[in-house]
């Protein structure tokens, strides 16, 4: 094929999904001359499964988005239309920020956004090849002949390389929803020698919310008080709109037992490899046959139109037996299918392949994010494509890569379980995933990040000065209260009326805000010098004081985590010629190049026992180098 | 900066000599602290690498502990290419290890099995193919004490450890899906489930501690109180029982002045003498904080001995101290058989049915060697201690225990203060990544794997 030079850039980011706007976005605002690229314009930002951003962890990843200066936090500000703040009965580590999108309106928000953004250029057209030249990632060329040359690309394919849609025993090549798919970039990357596989993921069927009764459903209603996702907003207004709760039952299931052979993951055509978390509903009811019933949501798709998702019934059924079964479902007797379920198969890399500043490590200067990683949701995704954006914008520049680790934010754990442990299914964050979690809370994610992304040079300085100040005010509050005491005269007669045992003596604000029956709000009644302060300050404060005890606990548990991650290892250690590592660890530390004897002991195939081998050579090295043998 | 190390370096047990090892740059600083050369010196150090003779004293009181031989050596030409110093004690355990005890008191740590060996290998005092014997046998070690247990002990151990960390994963994974399912029709762990949970975990290693007493008996010594009223004979069987070995008169840390201690070495073991005369109805309110203190003692000890004046009927202090006894691990000796027995075996059995019955006659060394062998089997055959075999005899173990205990007290403390349970979880992750210590599990993924295979989930 002829082809012919477009133009230059310093990044071309291929895929306008979550990962790609986010790329292109932290490259273009780093001030890097920016193309990115979609196969079709109309799929930016595209809510293909869900129309919701967050979720317990997922939330917390928006925000640290958002703290690093990101986009997904302030378009889904835009474009929600309902909101919740989840866990809040348990603690507030967890406590985790959901929104429901108008899925047309997040689209349009975020499309604008690109369109708007210094340093940066849209284009619709489909990558068929990648340029590279003695290891090293040059470009692109498109569909049409068009040749784009840069410093670095960004690869954002998400689930378009390759796919495969399945509805019952029929499939066929397609893009997720209705769109092309991108069929000739995966057979240039093998060429590269890229390692692709096949993952697979679902979406349930969109019916017409017309057709539901939505008397026989129970009503779930957003949150009174709205927290925003983004630190650069502090109130939000909006008229929400209900997500609806039914159950399955006994009828639902039988009809799904009768058809399992005809479901496409049962009958063995999809090889991929899907998600354990994210299961059919053929999957659950053959896997939990003693469970009586499964819960699914009703949740609009936006504003714009009367669709609505079936969340939790996700299925490769056939389309018959899929009216069928939702029909059996209380609210659902006459309900309109608009878009039948389907699974998804699409190629992915491995992201073991990948360093953690998400470069590849067979093909220099070339970058990967989202669910090409093998990832699975927008979050994720959005998160893998900032840092990726940084890490690309930091190589052009000669710079050190910015490696958020573990105990920093849930992007560390994200990005550091992808590119250390590896997945063999499409990886979604989980609370439980991150080992500090009440240090990385949602609450306080711009004052653990936000001085790094001031640094990085994505934090306006608007957003700076924002955080300075509410830095400040947390810290003049959290002094107050430790210096304001009260006596049993001031406090006692309060202590009683709420149930928490008197005092003797003096005590400050702080001491009595430890105690579990007592919250900051309640205790204003015996704080008259209380200035107004914004929620968003106040929540931090009280979770400093509150669990200061616990948060020293994981302030010592990661500095012992740091000192492992400080044990820096050579990039170019020869694993091969170190005595009394096995084979199997040998061959683990190659590959993945671990920087650190933390990373090391994460890799699966690496035992303690190596680990302790390891540390000898390091040592050895160590006293070698500084001459004390 | 290296920390010192310190360690016996000789096998455990009796032998001629015994040696403490010391290596690293206070090891000078320490021996000054503890060493005072027979010959005045005139002022002039410990020569280098030439053999001293001398006491170690210890610098609280002034103490003799015991004569000694000990040379200096300094870096780099050494074993560990550090400043060593050997201390060459008479071989009793009881003198190497309180000798050892003054040295650790003094700025040493002790030293981790290998750790003398490690040191060589790391400053490069062994050449490549040592070297490479030498992670050879880290990595066995290290395999060893990870996965299959050279004896049934440690296999035995990693089995239960095994167990509670299987316990207590499914306790963070019932936690994990609460949280990151919150929405999902999954039953709420409540905080009353938890905190039974919790005791039950708690229990078991409880258990297994309590198991950790044998090994701590060969290696810290028995402590065993002998009671009795007034003029049974309790001063000549301590003084028959000094006699049988060689004495050290010492005061023992952390009991009280009112007791008197006594250390002798029964056949390899330190065994401390507690004569808790003091044991009877008190007067006057000075001898009852005496009384108190015995009793104190008493509770401490791991065995009893009441001495009974066998030529008389019991009489009703006699009574008293059994019941005070109860159910403790006792031996009985009838002393005075000589002047012919009054007290049948019959009439012990009915106020202490579970005591060790010994006719005595201490004045005449009579039924001494019997007590010693009672005391010893009772050692050896694990029965001092509550359960059948001692399962914990490695301090490393016994400690990451008992840090995993304290951890899921607290945890249980928040429970019942009905804390958030992802806090509480936070506390017991950490016990069970003491245990994991313990058997070496790495602490990854496990509890997401969990989570699939148990909860039906989905979006």
């Amino acid at each position: 094929m002829s082809s012919y030079l477009m133009g230059t850039y310093d990044v071309i980011v291929v895929g306008t999904g979550h990962a790609g706007c986010e790329a292109a976005l932290a490259t273009a605002r780093l001030g890097k001359k920016t193309l990115i690229l979609s196969m079709n314009l109309e799929a930016v930002a595209m809510l293909a499964c869900n129309p919701s951003i967050g979720g317990t962890g997922k939330g917390h990843l928006v925000r640290e988005i958002d703290a690093l200066g990101g986009q997904m936090g302030l378009t889904i500000d835009k474009a929600f239309i309902q909101s919740r703040m989840l866990n809040t009965s348990k603690g507030p580590a967890v406590h985790s920020l959901r929104a429901q999108a108008d899925k047309m309106l997040y689209h349009q928000e975020m499309k604008k956004t690109l369109e708007k953004q210094e340093n940066l250029d849209l284009k619709q057209g489909e990558v068929i090849d990648l340029v590279v030249e003695d290891g090293i990632a040059k470009g692109v060329i498109l569909n049409t002949g068009a040749k784009y040359l840069s410093q670095v690309v960004i690869l954002a394919t998400g689930t378009f390389l390759g796919s495969r849609i399945f509805i019952g025993d029929n499939n066929f090549s397609s893009g997720p929803n209705g769109l092309a798919p991108s069929m000739k970039l995966a057979e240039s990357l093998k060429r590269h020698g890229i390692e692709l596989r096949r993952f697979k993921t679902g979406t349930p069927a969109r019916a017409l919310g017309s057709s539901l009764d939505y008397d026989k459903m129970n009503v779930q209603p957003g949150d009174d008080e709205i927290v925003p996702f983004s630190f650069m907003n502090d109130d939000l207004e909006c008229d929400q709109v209900p997500c609806w709760l039914t159950y399955t039952n006994e009828k639902t299931h039988q009809i799904i037992r009768e058809n399992f052979h005809r479901s496409a993951l049962f009958g063995g055509d999809i090889t991929g490899v899907g998600a354990r978390y994210c299961p059919s509903i053929e999957d659950k009811v053959h896997r939990f046959a003693d469970k009586e019933r499964h819960q699914l949501f009703i949740e609009p798709e936006g504003l714009y139109t009367d669709e609505v998702y079936i969340q939790g019934m996700s299925t490769s059924l056939p389309e018959d037996v899929q009216e069928k079964f939702y029909r059996t479902i209380p609210g659902l007797e006459n309900l309109k299918i608009v878009r039948p379920a389907y699974a998804i198969e699409y190629d992915c890399i491995d992201p073991l392949e990948l360093k953690l500043s998400l470069e590849h490590r067979k093909i220099a200067n070339l970058f990967c994010a989202g669910q090409f990683n093998g990832s699975s949701g927008y979050e994720e995704a959005a998160a893998q494509g900032l840092m990726a954006g940084i890490n690309a914008s930091l190589k052009i520049d000669n710079k050190e890569p910015f490696i958020l680790d573990r105990s920093e934010a849930y992007i560390g754990v994200l990005i550091d379980d992808l590119v250390t442990k590896g997945t063999n299914e499409p990886y979604r964050i989980m609370t439980s995933r991150a080992e500090y979690r009440l240090l990385l809370r949602q609450d306080n994610a711009d004052q653990r990040l936000t001085e790094k992304g001031y640094k990085v040079g994505l934090v306006t300085e608007e957003r700076y000065q924002r955080f300075r100040e509410k830095k400040q005010a947390i810290e003049d509050e959290i002094a107050r209260l430790e210096n304001t005491m009260v006596t049993p005269a001031t406090a006692n007669s309060f202590l009683k009326e709420i149930g928490s045992s008197e005092i003797s003596s003096g005590i400050s604000l702080a001491q009595l805000l430890k105690r579990s029956e007592i919250n900051y709000d309640l205790l204003a009644i015996i704080d008259p010098e209380r200035k107004p302060l914004s929620k968003h300050v106040t929540t931090t404060v009280e979770v400093s004081i509150k669990y200061e005890g616990y948060i020293t606990k994981q302030l010592a548990q990661i500095e012992k985590f740091k000192k492992l991650e400080n044990m820096r290892l050579p990039e170019d250690l020869d694993y091969n010629n170190l005595h009394g590592l096995r084979i199997e660890a040998r061959q683990k530390l190659s590959d993945i190049r671990p920087v650190s004897i933390g990373q090391a002991s994460r890799i699966s195939g690496v035992s303690p026992a190596d680990i302790n081998v390891l540390l000898i050579h390091l040592e050895r090295m160590n006293r070698k180098r500084n001459g004390t043998t | 900066m290296e920390d010192t190390i310190a360690a016996i370096a000789t096998a455990y047990g009796e032998g001629g000599i015994g040696i403490v090892r010391i290596s690293g740059s206070k090891s000078k600083q320490i021996l000054d602290k503890i060493f005072k050369p027979a010959k005045n010196l005139n002022g002039m150090s410990i020569v280098n690498r030439q053999l001293t003779y001398g006491h170690i004293v210890s610098p609280e009181d002034n103490k003799i502990i015991d004569e000694v031989l000990v040379v200096f050596m300094n870096a780099p030409s050494t074993y560990t290419r550090e400043d060593v110093v050997e201390i060459y004690c008479h071989g009793s355990v009881v003198s190497l290890n309180k000798t050892l005890s003054l040295v650790l008191d003094s700025g040493a740590r002790l030293a981790e099995p290998g750790e003398f060996t490690k040191r060589a290998f790391l400053n490069g005092r062994i050449d490549l193919s040592q070297a490479e014997a030498v992670i050879d046998l880290i990595r066995a070690k290290t395999e060893k004490s990870f996965e299959v247990a050279l004896d049934q002990m440690e296999g035995h151990l990693s089995r239960k450890v095994k167990e509670l960390r299987d316990d207590l994963m499914e306790l963070l994974a019932k936690i994990a899906v609460n949280i990151d399912y919150s929405e999902e029709d999954i039953e709420e762990l409540n905080h009353e489930e938890t905190v039974t949970s919790l005791s039950l975990i708690g229990d078991k290693i409880n258990k297994l501690l309590s198991t950790a007493d044998t090994g701590r008996l060969i290696r810290e010594g028995l402590r065993v109180a002998i009671v009795g009223r007034p003029n049974v004979g309790k001063s000549s069987l301590m003084n028959a029982l000094l006699r049988e070995s060689r004495a050290i008169v010492t005061d023992i840390p952390g009991t009280t002045r009112d007791t008197i201690e006594e250390v002798l070495n029964l056949r390899g073991i330190p065994v401390y003498l507690i004569d808790t005369a003091g044991i009877h109805s008190a007067e006057d309110e000075i001898e009852r904080i005496g009384i108190e203190r015995s009793k104190l003692a008493f509770n401490r000890a791991d065995l009893i001995i009441f001495m009974i004046d066998g030529s008389e009927p019991l009489r009703e202090e006699d009574y008293l101290i059994a019941e005070q006894i109860g159910k403790r691990k006792v031996i009985v000796l009838l002393n005075k058989s000589d002047l012919g027995q009054k007290v049948t075996e019959e009439q012990i059995k009915e106020i202490l049915n579970h005591a060790i019955i010994i006719d005595a006659a201490v004045i005449h060394e009579k039924g001494i060697k019997e007590l010693e062998d009672s005391i010893l089997e009772l050692v050896y055959g694990g029965q001092v201690s509550q359960e059948q075999s001692d399962l914990v005899t490695n301090i490393r173990h016994k400690d990451l225990l008992e840090k995993a205990r304290n951890s899921i007290n607290e945890a249980k403390q928040m429970a019942l203060n009905s804390e958030p349970m992802d806090l509480i979880e936070i506390d017991i992750r950490q016990a069970w990544e003491y245990l994991g210590e313990i058997i070496g599990e790495t602490v990854t993924g496990d509890i997401i794997d969990q989570v699939f295979s148990r909860f039906c989930l989905g979006k």
